[in-house]
C-alpha cells in the first residue's frame, strides 16, 4: 500500500455504502494513476454514480479508505473535495441559472483568466461574462461548466456523462481536450456508456458490477470492448438476433390494413413532413440523431401537440388528439424515455397500472376495485414486474419502472404502442426483457412505434426501421437490412455507400451546424 | 468548429448595452414604480389634497410592512418561505416596547441592538430548524408562529410598555423637503446598508444560487444548510427591523401580531419575487407594498366599502401578477 501511494494520484480501496437494507456499494476500489485517462464503467446499478458521489464528496462512505496523493482525505461536501483536488463535471450543467457567468465563476472561486483560455480552446469564443445562465444555449452551458473546471486545473477532472447530451461535434471538442490532458500532471475520471468514446480517449478502465470492482482493463487491448463488456454482463451473455429470425420478421401480409397511418405531418417547430404507416403485429423502428424532430412526431401522435399540418389516421378515420386522453381512449399510448414523465413516483405500481383507466371525469367517483384488479394483477404478471411488497413505484429498479408504463397500458386494452427511446438508462439485463415483450404484443396485435438512440436495438426489436432526418423521412427498410453502419449512414443522410465510419463522422458534423443553430435560439 | 454556439455567446453580448441589460434586468421593479407614478396621479385627481402630509402618512404607515416584505424576501429567494414573520415582529416590537419604557435615552440605543440581535436569533432558530429536522419550511415556520406568538404574550401580556424619543422622532416628518419623509429615507438606507454588501458577496450568491438550482449550488461546493440557515437569520433580521418600526411609530409595543405574514408573501409575489427562489431583489417588494398601501387610501378616498376594498386588493393581486407574467413570457419568446 505505501509504495503505491506514490504511484497512484487518486486511489479508493474498498470502499462500501449502504442506504439501509440496500447495498450500493459492496466494496469498489479504484486506482487512478497521474496523467492517464481512466474510464469507470458499469451496467445502471453497479454502484458507479455511488462512487463518483462519495469521491465527490456528495456522500459519505460506510468504510474503506481514499488517498489522493497518497495522503487520506474525507471531503464532506463538493466544496472540500474541490479544495481537495478533485472537480466533477456532470451532464447537467452546475451553473446557476439566474445568476450571470461572471458571478458563476465568483461562486466557485474561479479564476477568469484561465477560464477566459479554456472557452477559447473549447471553442466558445468570447464570453460575455455578465450574460444570465439561463440566457444560454445549454450546450455552451455545459461547456462553460467544463471550463470553469479547468480553470482551478484539478488534480483529479471527472466527467460524469457529461458526453451524453453533448451534439456530436461538441463531443469530438471535449474529447480533444480531454485527449490533450492526459499526460499531464493530472488524471481525468471518464464515464460513459459510449465505448467508442472509450476507446478513444481513454487509458484503462475500471468495471464495477453489483457494487464491486470486476477487473480494470487496459484500454490499448485490441479486445478491451468485449472485455469490458463481459465484466459488466457477469455471467449473462448477450444473443443478438441471429440472421434467419430477422429475415422471418416483417412477414405480415401486405394486404393488412395500416392501424396508425400518418401522412404528410409537420409541426411548428423541427418536424417537417412525416409520412408512414404503422400496421397491426410489427415493430417499427424509428432512427434519427438528436432533434431531427423525433420528440415533435411523438409529442403530436401521444395527443401533447398539434401538429401544424398533415393528418394522423387510425384504421383507415382521421383523428385530431386535443389532449393525450384522446389518444388513449383511442388505443394510442405512449411510452416516454424518462419514467419519471409517465409515473406517479410516490404512489403504489398497481395505482400507478390502474390510473390511466380511472381519470376521466365520468370516472371520477368510487374506485371500482373489483372490476380493476385481475387486469392489474395479469399485467403484473405479463410483464413479470418485481412487485415484492405494494410499495411505491419509486423504490423500483429503473427497468422495472418502465416495465410498470408499459403495464398500465397493456392492462387497459391499448392498441397502439409508441414507445420513446425506451431504455434509456436502463441495464442490460432488463433491456433484454423488454424488446421480446414488444415483439409480444406485437404479436397479440399491437402496432409498435419505437424510437432508439441505440442503433443496435433496431435489429433486437423491429421489423422496419424509418429513419428521419431534418423533419423528414431519408430511408425505410427492412430489419434485416438494418444493420448499425447502415442506419449511421441513413441517420446522417449519407448514401448508403458512403465512407469509411470515420469519415462519416466527420462529414456528419459539418451537416450538423444548421441543425444547432436552430436549437439555440 | 462549432460557430453556432460563439455567435449565441456574442450575440448576446453585443446586443445589450449596459441601459439596455439594467431595464431588462430590473423590469418588474421599473414597471412596478410606473404603476406607482400612476397610482400617485390618480390619487392626486381624486383627492386633490392629497400633498406632503399624505405622503408622510403613507410612508410611516408602510414602515412595517415593507420591512416584513423585505424579510420575507429574504427567505423566499433561498426557496423557503417564513409564516412566523408576523409573530417575530410582535415578539421584538414587544420587547423592545419593554426594554425601552421609561429608560434613557442612551440605554434605548442598546435596546435596539438587542432588540436587532433577537430578530438574528430567531431567524437562526428557524433556519436551523428547517434545515437540521429536515421538515418542510413550511411547517417549521407554521409552527414557530404559534411559538413566537405565544412568548409575545409571555413579554406583554397586554399592549404596553413606551418607545424612546429620538426613535419615534426618526420615523417622523419631512428631511430636507416637505415632499421627502424621514421614514422612507430610513427605509431605503437601512435596506441597503444591510442588503447591498451582502448582494455583492459571495454569500449573496450563495443565496441566489441555493434558491435557484439547489443541486447545482450543492455540485458548486455552496453549503446549501449554512446558505439556508442565512436567509433565515437575515429574515429575522428584517422582521425585528420591522418590530422596531413598529414600536416607533405607535410608541407602544403590541403583543398580538398584525396581519403582515400573508401581506408579505403578497407583497413578495407582486414584488418580481419568484416563490421558487432564486429571481427578483428586495426593492421590487418594497415597491409592491406601497402600491398596496396606496390602494387602499384611494378607495378610501373612493368612499369603497373597506369589504369590497380587500376584495378589490386580492383581485389587483393576482390581476397584475397574471399580466407581468404573461409580458415576461412573451418578451422571452
Amino acid at each position: 500500500m505505501t509504495t503505491s501511494s506514490t504511484e497512484y494520484l487518486l486511489e479508493a480501496t474498498d470502499v462500501s455504502k449502504r442506504y439501509g437494507a440496500v447495498v450500493a456499494l459492496k466494496s469498489a476500489s479504484l486506482r487512478v494513476r497521474p496523467g492517464e485517462a481512466h474510464a469507470l464503467m458499469g451496467a445502471n446499478g453497479a454502484g458507479k454514480s455511488t462512487l463518483v458521489k462519495i469521491l465527490t464528496g456528495g456522500v459519505r462512505p460506510d468504510a474503506g479508505v481514499i488517498q489522493v496523493r497518497g495522503s487520506e482525505r474525507r471531503a464532506h461536501s463538493p466544496a472540500e473535495a474541490r479544495r481537495g483536488g478533485v472537480v466533477s463535471v456532470y451532464q447537467e450543467p452546475a451553473l446557476i441559472p439566474d445568476l450571470d457567468i461572471g458571478s458563476n465563476l465568483r461562486l466557485t472561486q474561479t479564476p477568469v483568466e484561465p477560464f477566459r483560455d479554456w472557452a477559447q480552446r473549447l471553442g466558445l469564443g468570447n464570453i460575455d461574462l455578465s450574460a444570465m445562465a439561463r440566457e444560454l444555449p445549454l450546450a455552451s452551458l455545459r461547456l462553460i461548466d467544463l471550463a470553469r473546471a479547468l480553470a482551478i486545473e484539478p488534480d483529479v477532472l471527472m466527467l460524469d456523462e457529461m458526453t451524453a447530451a453533448l451534439p456530436a461535434n461538441l463531443t469530438e471538442t471535449v474529447l480533444g481536450v480531454v485527449d490533450e490532458l492526459r499526460g499531464g500532471k493530472g488524471s481525468i475520471i471518464f464515464i460513459s456508456h459510449r465505448m467508442t468514446e472509450i476507446a478513444a480517449v481513454c487509458d484503462r478502465a475500471t468495471v464495477l458490477r453489483e457494487g464491486e470492482t470486476v477487473g480494470v482493463v487496459d484500454v490499448a487491448d485490441p479486445d478491451s470492448a468485449n472485455r469490458i463488456v463481459e465484466l459488466m454482463l457477469g455471467e449473462i451473455v448477450e444473443d443478438l438476433a441471429d440472421r434467419d429470425e430477422l429475415l422471418t420478421r416483417g412477414g405480415l401480409d401486405p394486404d393488412t390494413a395500416p392501424r396508425l397511418q400518418v401522412r404528410g405531418l409537420a409541426s411548428a417547430t423541427r418536424l417537417r413532413d412525416v409520412s408512414f404507416d404503422v400496421r397491426p403485429g410489427e415493430v417499427v423502428g424509428l432512427v434519427a440523431l438528436e432533434g431531427q424532430g423525433q420528440d415533435e412526431l411523438f409529442d403530436i401522435l401521444a395527443g401533447s401537440e398539434r401538429p401544424a399540418s398533415g393528418e394522423i389516421l387510425l384504421e383507415g378515420s382521421q383523428v385530431s388528439f386535443r389532449h393525450p386522453a384522446d389518444a388513449i381512449s383511442e388505443g394510442v399510448v405512449f411510452v416516454p424515455a424518462d419514467r419519471a414523465e409517465a409515473l406517479l413516483m410516490q404512489r403504489s405500481v398497481r395505482e400507478n397500472i390502474a390510473l390511466p383507466f380511472s381519470v376521466r371525469p365520468r370516472n371520477w367517483g368510487p374506485v371500482p376495485r373489483s372490476r380493476e384488479k385481475p387486469k392489474v394483477d395479469s399485467a403484473i404478471e405479463r410483464l413479470q414486474i418485481d412487485t415484492r411488497a405494494q410499495r411505491e413505484v419509486r423504490f423500483l429498479s429503473g427497468g422495472n419502472q418502465q416495465k410498470v408504463t408499459i403495464a398500465r397500458w397493456v392492462a387497459g386494452g391499448m392498441k397502439t404502442l409508441l414507445c420513446f427511446d425506451p431504455t434509456r438508462g436502463i441495464d442490460i439485463r432488463t433491456k433484454h426483457q423488454i424488446y421480446p415483450l414488444l415483439r409480444e404484443l406485437a404479436a397479440a396485435g399491437a402496432a409498435v412505434l419505437l424510437y432508439t438512440s441505440e442503433l443496435s436495438e433496431i435489429q433486437l426489436a423491429c421489423d422496419r426501421a424509418i429513419v428521419i432526418f431534418n423533419g423528414e423521412i431519408v430511408a425505410e427498410m427492412h430489419v434485416a437490412e438494418a444493420d448499425e453502419a447502415t442506419l449511421l449512414r441513413a441517420a446522417h443522410n449519407l448514401p448508403s455507400d458512403a465512407a469509411l465510419p470515420e469519415e462519416v463522422v466527420a462529414a456528419a458534423h459539418a451537416d450538423e451546424s444548421p441543425h444547432d443553430e436552430g436549437s439555440a435560439q | 468548429m462549432s460557430t453556432t454556439v460563439d455567435s449565441a455567446v456574442e450575440n448576446t453580448a453585443a446586443s445589450r448595452g449596459i441601459f439596455a441589460k439594467f431595464i431588462r434586468r430590473n423590469g418588474w421593479t421599473l414597471g412596478l414604480l410606473g404603476i406607482l407614478a400612476v397610482l400617485l396621479v390618480v390619487t392626486k385627481v381624486i383627492q386633490p389634497s392629497y400633498g406632503p402630509a399624505g405622503i408622510q402618512g403613507l410612508a410611516i404607515s408602510i414602515l412595517p410592512l415593507a420591512f416584513a416584505a423585505v424579510a420575507q424576501t429574504c427567505a423566499v429567494l433561498a426557496r423557503g418561505v417564513d409564516l412566523s414573520i408576523g409573530s417575530m415582529m410582535a415578539l421584538t416590537s414587544v420587547v423592545a416596547a419593554v426594554l425601552m419604557d421609561e429608560r434613557s435615552e442612551g440605554f434605548a440605543i442598546l435596546a435596539v441592538f438587542c432588540v436587532l440581535l433577537l430578530g438574528i436569533v430567531l431567524g437562526a432558530v428557524n433556519g436551523a430548524l428547517v434545515v437540521f429536522t429536515r421538515v418542510p419550511d413550511i411547517v417549521v415556520t407554521l409552527a414557530m408562529l404559534f411559538v413566537w406568538a405565544g412568548c409575545a404574550l409571555l413579554v406583554l401580556g397586554t399592549p404596553g410598555g413606551g418607545s424612546a424619543d429620538w426613535l419615534s422622532q426618526v420615523t417622523r416628518g419631512p428631511l430636507l423637503s416637505d415632499w421627502v419623509p424621514k421614514a422612507s429615507v430610513l427605509l431605503l438606507v437601512v435596506i441597503g446598508v444591510i442588503w447591498i454588501p451582502i448582494r455583492r458577496s459571495r454569500l449573496g450568491l450563495s443565496l441566489y444560487a441555493v434558491g435557484s438550482d439547489p443541486i447545482a449550488a450543492f455540485r458548486s461546493g455552496v453549503s446549501v444548510t449554512w446558505t439556508k440557515v442565512f436567509s433565515y437569520m437575515l429574515a429575522g433580521l428584517f422582521a425585528a427591523l420591522g418590530g422596531l418600526s413598529l414600536t416607533a411609530t405607535t410608541g407602544i409595543g403590541t403583543p398580538v401580531p398584525g396581519p403582515y405574514t400573508l401581506l408579505s408573501v403578497a407583497a413578495v409575489v407582486l414584488g418580481g419575487v419568484s416563490l421558487a427562489g432564486g429571481r427578483g431583489g428586495v426593492f421590487g417588494p418594497v415597491v409592491a407594498v406601497v402600491i398596496l398601501s396606496l390602494i387602499r387610501t384611494d378607495m378610501t378616498f373612493l368612499n369603497v366599502d373597506t369589504n369590497l376594498a380587500t376584495v378589490a386588493q386580492g383581485l389587483i393581486l393576482v390581476g397584475v401578477v397574471m399580466v407581468g407574467s404573461f409580458i415576461q413570457l412573451r418578451r422571452e419568446r
